[in-house]
Order: C-alpha cells, then sequence, then structure tokens
C-alpha cells in the first residue's frame, strides 16, 4: 500500500468539505477518484499531497503516518509530485520548468539535460524546450507540468482533473500520454476527474465520491457494472433505474417483472443498461428471460445513437440504438416494439 | 490705489518673473559647470536615500514574506495597518527618531544625533511600510498556485520563497524604488536629525528649505531641479518596469 487515508475530514469557512474519507492506493494503481464537481475530490487531493492537513483522520505514505512537522515532511514529499487542474508554469522557457525540480535536489546539469531529453520524447514535447511558457497552448502546459512532475520519478503522481478546460482532440491527446506514461514507468497515480469516461480510459481502481463522503470504491469493473446506489447508478450511467420490490429473482415494479440472476427480497433498485435492451418489430425466439412488449413514445439522437423510449406497462425504458438498426426496423413514435435482454445484465442494489 | 507708492501689480509679476528666469539661468550654469558644492549635497543625498533603501530592503523585504507566506489570525489587520502608515507624516517619523536618539532617550549614548547616520535610521523607518506593504501586494499578485506547484515539486519553504519573490521581482523591484523615491525626497526627518549640517548631513530638500529662507533662489533652484530629475528617473523606471512586466 503506498498511500492510505482513514476517516479523514477537513472543513472550510464553516463548512465541512470532507466527511470521513477512507482510500487505499496500492502501489502501481491508477487509481480514479470521481465525482461531481464540488463533491471535495480536489480537497482530498491536497490532502494526499500533503499540501494542507486533514482536520481529523490520518494519512498514510508506505505506512508511515504524515503528521509531522513541515521540515520533516519534506522528504515524504519528495517522493510525490502533483498536477493542478490549471497548472502555473514559472516564467523562463519549458526546459527551465520541466528541470526544475531536479535542479532544486542538486542534480548535475548534464544528467538534468538527458533526463529532460527522456521525458520530453515521451510527453510529446519535442522542439518546444526553448519556447517561453507564456506562448504555449493549455494543452502544451499540461504537458509541460506533467512532464515537470514526471521527471522527478516520484512514487506517487497525483493529477487533479487534467484534462479539464481541453479541446476533445487534445484532451484525447493527453489521455493517451497520461496511459502511456503509466504504463511505461510503472509509476502509482491517483487522479481526479468529474469525467468517468476518462476515468474508465486510465483506471484500474477508484472511488466515487459525493458530498464529501466515498459512494463506492474498488476495482473500475465493480463501479461501473455493480453500482451500489441510485447515485452510483446515476453517475456511471448505468440508466433505467427503476424502483422495485424484490421477490426472490424477481424485481416488480408495478405490472413490470423483471427477471435478475440474485435472490433477494424486500424493496431496492435495478438498473437496465439502455445498451443491453435489443428491440425487434416480431417476437421472435429469444432465450432471454425478460421479453416484453412494449409502445415507442420517444427517439433522440445520441452522438452516433438513438435513444428509444419505449413504455412497457407504464414504466419507461431506454434502449440504445445504432442508426442502421433504426433504418432497418423502420420504428417511430407509436410503433409497437419487442424488447429482450439477460437476467445477468440487470444491476441490482 | 491712487497715490501709493508700491509698483502696479503686473510689474511686480514681471519682476518676479525676471528675477526667477535668472535664477534658473545661474542655476543651470551650476549645474552644467559641474559645482562641486551642488553636487556634493546630490551625492550624499543620493548616498544616504541608497543606503536607507538597501536597509529597509534587507529589513523589511522579508518582513513582507514572512507575513504572506505565515497563517495567522488578523492577517488582513496586519495588511491594512501596514497601508496605513505608507502616509505617516516625515516629522512625525523625525521626532520618533530624535527623541530616540536625544541624550536622554534609549540610544542617546550612541550619539548618532544629528548626523547621516540618524538620517538613515528615519528614513528606514519612513520607507518601512511602503517596503513591507508594496512586497505583500507583489507577493499577493503572483498566480495563485505558484507556492503549492513549488511545494509539490519538492521545494522546501525557504526555495519556495525564493521562487515567488523571483516570479514577483518586477513588483518587488518596484517597492524598493517607491521607497527610495520617498526616501530621496523627503524633509522632515532630515532637519529634525539630521540638523541640516553643512558638509555633513545637508540634503537636497534641506539645502532648497534652508537656500529659499536665505534668498539664495539660484542654488536652490540648482538643487531643486537635480531633485526633480532624480525623481522623475524614479518615476520613469518605476513606468519601465511595470511596461516591461505587463508586456
Amino acid at each position: 500500500m503506498i498511500l492510505k487515508l482513514e476517516s479523514v475530514t477537513r472543513s472550510k469557512g464553516g463548512n465541512r468539505i470532507l466527511n470521513g474519507i477512507s482510500l487505499n492506493v496500492h502501489k502501481g494503481d491508477f487509481f480514479v477518484l470521481m465525482g461531481p464537481t464540488g463533491c471535495g475530490k480536489t480537497t482530498t487531493l491536497r490532502i494526499a499531497g500533503l499540501l494542507d492537513p486533514p482536520d481529523s483522520g490520518s494519512v498514510l505514505f508506505r505506512g508511515i503516518s504524515t503528521r509531522q512537522p513541515e521540515r520533516k515532511l519534506l522528504p515524504v514529499r519528495r517522493k510525490m509530485a502533483m498536477v493542478f487542474q490549471s497548472p502555473v508554469m514559472f516564467s523562463g522557457t519549458v526546459y527551465f520548468n520541466i528541470a526544475w525540480g531536479l535542479r532544486i535536489r542538486g542534480i548535475p546539469e548534464e544528467v538534468i539535460r538527458h533526463r529532460v531529453d527522456a521525458i520530453t520524447e515521451l510527453a510529446g514535447l519535442q522542439g518546444l524546450l526553448e519556447r517561453n511558457t507564456e506562448s504555449l497552448s493549455g494543452g502544451e502546459q499540461k504537458r509541460v507540468a506533467l512532464a515537470r512532475a514526471m521527471i522527478l520519478e516520484p512514487e506517487l503522481l497525483i493529477l487533479d482533473e487534467p484534462t479539464t478546460s481541453l479541446h476533445l482532440s487534445f484532451k484525447k491527446e493527453l489521455l493517451e500520454k497520461i496511459r502511456e506514461l503509466h504504463r511505461e514507468t510503472g509509476t502509482t497515480i491517483l487522479m481526479a476527474t468529474h469525467d468517468f469516461q476518462d476515468a474508465l480510459f486510465l483506471g484500474t481502481s477508484g472511488a466515487v465520491m459525493n458530498n464529501g463522503t466515498i459512494e463506492q470504491s474498488g476495482s473500475m469493473e465493480s463501479i461501473l457494472f455493480n453500482p451500489q446506489s441510485n447515485f452510483m447508478a446515476d453517475f456511471t450511467g448505468a440508466g433505467n433505474v427503476i424502483p422495485v420490490h424484490f421477490h426472490g429473482d424477481t424485481a416488480v415494479s408495478g405490472d413490470l417483472r423483471v427477471k435478475h440472476t440474485g435472490n433477494r427480497n424486500g424493496a431496492g433498485c435495478i438498473a437496465i443498461p439502455p445498451e443491453v435492451i435489443v428491440l425487434s418489430t416480431t417476437p421472435g425466439v429469444t432465450s432471454e428471460r425478460n421479453r416484453f412488449t412494449g409502445t415507442v413514445t420517444d427517439m433522440n439522437r445520441q452522438g452516433r445513437t438513438w435513444s428509444v423510449t419505449v413504455d412497457v406497462s407504464g414504466t419507461l425504458l431506454d434502449s440504445a440504438v445504432t442508426q442502421g438498426a433504426l433504418d432497418e426496423l423502420e420504428i417511430r413514435k407509436g410503433s409497437t416494439v419487442y424488447l429482450s435482454f439477460k437476467a445477468n445484465a440487470v444491476r441490482v442494489f | 490705489m491712487e497715490g501709493s507708492f508700491s509698483p502696479p501689480a503686473r510689474e511686480k509679476t514681471s519682476n518676479t518673473m525676471k528675477h526667477l528666469l535668472e535664477a534658473a539661468r545661474i542655476a543651470l550654469g551650476m549645474i552644467l559647470s559641474g559645482d562641486g558644492a551642488v553636487y556634493a549635497i546630490t551625492l550624499r543625498t543620493v548616498l544616504i536615500a541608497l543606503t536607507s533603501t538597501l536597509a529597509a530592503s534587507v529589513l523589511f523585504i522579508p518582513l513582507g514574506c514572512l507575513v504572506h507566506f505565515t497563517r495567522f489570525k488578523g492577517k488582513r489587520a496586519v495588511s491594512g495597518f501596514i497601508q496605513t502608515m505608507y502616509s505617516v507624516p516625515t516629522v512625525f517619523v523625525g521626532m520618533l527618531v530624535f527623541l530616540m536618539l536625544s541624550r536622554s532617550g534609549p540610544m542617546g549614548s550612541m550619539g548618532l544625533l544629528f548626523s547621516p547616520a540618524a538620517i538613515v535610521m528615519g528614513e528606514v523607518l519612513l520607507i518601512a511600510p511602503v517596503i513591507t506593504g508594496l512586497t505583500l501586494s507583489a507577493l499577493s499578485g503572483t498566480r495563485e498556485g505558484l507556492a503549492d506547484t513549488s511545494r509539490t515539486l519538492g521545494a522546501s519553504r525557504g526555495r519556495t520563497i525564493l521562487l515567488v519573490l523571483s516570479e514577483a521581482r518586477y513588483a518587488v523591484l518596484t517597492a524598493v524604488l517607491m521607497g527610495f523615491g520617498r526616501a530621496v525626497s523627503e524633509v522632515g526627518v532630515a532637519i529634525m536629525v539630521g540638523g541640516n549640517i553643512s558638509g555633513y548631513t545637508r540634503t537636497l530638500t534641506t539645502a532648497i528649505s534652508l537656500g529659499i529662507g536665505k534668498g539664495e533662489t539660484a542654488e536652490s533652484i540648482a538643487l531643486g531641479i537635480i531633485l526633480l530629475l532624480v525623481a522623475m528617473t524614479v518615476s520613469i523606471a518605476v513606468n519601465l518596469i511595470q511596461q516591461g512586466r505587463v508586456r
């Protein structure tokens, strides 16, 4: 375990920002801290990066408490590096910025030049070394900040919303660079993002925050496929979240009876991802345990796919359909359609 | 008034102008010919002001850093107080230093009263709020997150302060120049604790004050022109620095 936060709380201006956060980041992890804007991600990162102390709780780096005087904390901080959401460039050239952390450590200049060359190539900053940082674009500044931190070969790299306010093409490029850096160096990374897609692209494990608490943590797969609350289902885009009453392997909502693979009783929720619902205009033969008939009530384009809303026994279910499938099915508002999906695709919480 | 012996007002003004123009001509001659007395006073004034500015910079730029980088209750009140002290009257500072250095004062045994060192002490106190306050403003004006970035890259507290100071160097230099400008042009301290002793503590401002009183208009105008040039040079330097920073 490289970083452990235990029951961390933090208040600012009388407002409680963090309500007992606990996190475990393992060596080599790409741990993603997710959640909507204002949920406390940056505050958590600042505490993890030893910039701010927690009001209560503890921060352990490699098992050692970080509640120490500033002077004793410096060697610990030197094993970490952090890149902020809006990176601050020092006045001077790109080279000056990237080399700065090594210079204050007293590394010889020829070693610095060698390492700057290596990191520059990895971060895709060739040809920019002599440029003044004032003339860099936002995307270039973020890559310089990343290189400036990575060159220190930290045991833990903390990234706060690295792709915020970037154009889509620059964002994709930066995400790929970060993934490449993680794969090539094996550095443990703790990253905050409000973008679930970014988290899925990069993360190996993570946690979702909401109102200063951890809503759910674990592997990215468990977060994506097993949302454990309404908030999680909403945040992960599970879609079709329906409050139900469970009777063994059946979830009942009004006249709708949905089969799932669990066995539980009492009140709860199910989520049926729109992409698992198959639409057809004929009943056909299918092995799926969930088969329903419904009426199309709405159709909306969502990027490359269409969201088709179907009224099934008074419950509205969204289904994601490709343009090709839509043309083939020739469905429109008011059409009668048949829906089917597997029981193991139903998420239960 | 009819029957009055005093000359008409227009004639009086004309004579004054003639007198002033003549004095200005003589003054320019003194400046251009390198008049020893004028240049000795100028050199002394600049040296005293430079020493004061240097001492105040060494003492109060770090104080500005300390206030900026330390979290404590009442920080805003302290900043406000420092700014209020920008306009402390020079005679008030002169009086304080006089009381400290006078024979019965706490520092009377040092025998510094009516010496250049006394003027330096007074000017240091006078420009301390300017240098501290403007250093504080300069540091506050740096980009948000600069100190945090430095710390996340493994810098010690001292190294972080140096980085932020270096980023704010133009604004800090402006603070120093503003301090020098106030020191070189003040008169209250120099007269009260310097005593305006010829060849020893006489500065541009005290010499002008004395010269006008004694009717030595030409020399006073020459010194005034030099004082104006020094003040303007400082002002131009400040403007150039600020333009460079903006650019």
